[in-house]
């Protein structure tokens, strides 16, 4: 920056021309100063990804090729506890956000391994009832129907899936570390990710099985 | 003059401001729970038990809840505000909404016309020697 600002007598010469108007020198850009919004932008990407699935679903929904259909499958008492625990796992995962703005490490890990906790319940529901489905013979090749739910819910619990495993890491990372700026960071990447997975929820249940059900 | 303006970075306090005030506090978090709660309990119970027995208007009224618990989560979870990041998240917000509403929609009335264009007809049938 100072070798820019210094200012000779005479005229002056191409170079400086240039550097007034072409920005040479790097941008002073604070380090994760644009995470949040990068993450938001791939919370959005990501979201298309699940309108693709949702329209498959909506196309695909009826074709049951003389298979079982959505009354013969869903049980809605075992949905509602799935949608409790992914809910519960929200507000935990809120109660981790306050705690780190406190500056609390160890309520910070202490409310991930409940949030932890619920999302492991969630996922074992979810394998439970899909185990259920593939042993009755539901299975993704059955029709275009289970296809579409199958890749559908299936892909929202591989992010469950996924932000467990980041949950984990971010628990042993604040543990080893701290709650550095980096990790607070992190921990916000993971609420946003966090809270979006249950956004998704909310269209899975309402789509897939309450209108299926009707 | 002009370069040393280029350089000073406007965003930096307000990125901080931004990150400082999205954690939420602990009645927001309690209050889009409650509200989550019951937005979700409402439209299990309308399935469940059948209360209204028209199946277009039940559907209507779970997705109306859908929708209102989707803001709620968005407000109270995320912490989606209007001046976050100068605005560019509601920017991209809402341009994910434009795309997923034009695929959503142009997919499931595409592929409906198609069904149907596409479905043998009676009467159709009953001309087939």
């Amino acid at each position: 920056m100072t070798a820019t600002t210094v200012n000779p007598t005479h005229d002056l010469s191409q170079a400086q021309l240039q550097a007034a108007f072409y920005d040479l020198d790097e941008h002073d850009h604070p380090e994760g100063g644009s995470t949040m919004l990068g993450f938001w932008m791939y919370l959005m990407s990501d979201c298309l990804i699940f309108a693709m699935l949702f329209a498959a679903y909506g196309v695909l929904g009826g074709n049951f090729a003389a298979g079982p259909g959505p009354k013969d499958l869903f049980e809605l008492p075992l949905v509602a506890l799935n949608t409790a625990m992914l809910l519960f796992s929200s507000i935990t995962y809120g109660f981790a956000m306050l705690a780190m703005e406190k500056g609390s490490k160890g309520a910070v890990q202490l409310w991930l391994l409940v949030t932890a906790a619920f999302g492991i319940a969630f996922l074992a529901i979810e394998m439970y009832e899909f185990y259920h489905l593939i042993h009755e013979g539901a299975t993704p090749m059955r029709s275009g129907f289970l296809t579409a739910f199958f890749s559908l819910v299936g892909t929202h619990g591989l992010h469950v899936t996924f932000g467990l495993i980041w949950l984990f890491t971010l628990v042993v990372q604040v543990g080893t570390k701290g709650l550095i700026p980096a990790n607070r960071r992190r921990l916000m990447c993971l609420s946003l990710f966090w809270h979006f997975l249950d956004v998704i929820w909310i269209g899975v249940f309402t789509f897939v099985y309450l209108m299926g059900m009707l | 003059m002009g370069t040393e303006h280029a350089h000073s970075n406007p965003n930096a306090p307000d990125h901080h401001d931004e990150h400082g005030g999205s954690h939420g506090s602990m009645r927001e978090y309690v209050v889009g729970f409650l509200l989550s709660v019951v937005l979700t309990a409402i439209p299990f119970w309308l399935v469940m038990t059948g209360a209204i027995p028209d199946k277009q208007t039940t559907a209507l009224v779970i997705m109306a809840f859908a929708l209102v618990q989707i803001v709620v989560h968005m407000i109270y979870f995320l912490h989606m505000n209007t001046k976050s990041e100068n605005g560019w998240t509601v920017m991209a917000l809402i341009f994910t909404i434009v795309v997923l509403v034009i695929t959503l929609s142009g997919s499931l009335w595409v592929m409906y016309h198609l069904n149907h264009n596409m479905m043998p007809m009676s009467h159709d049938m009953s001309q087939v020697p």
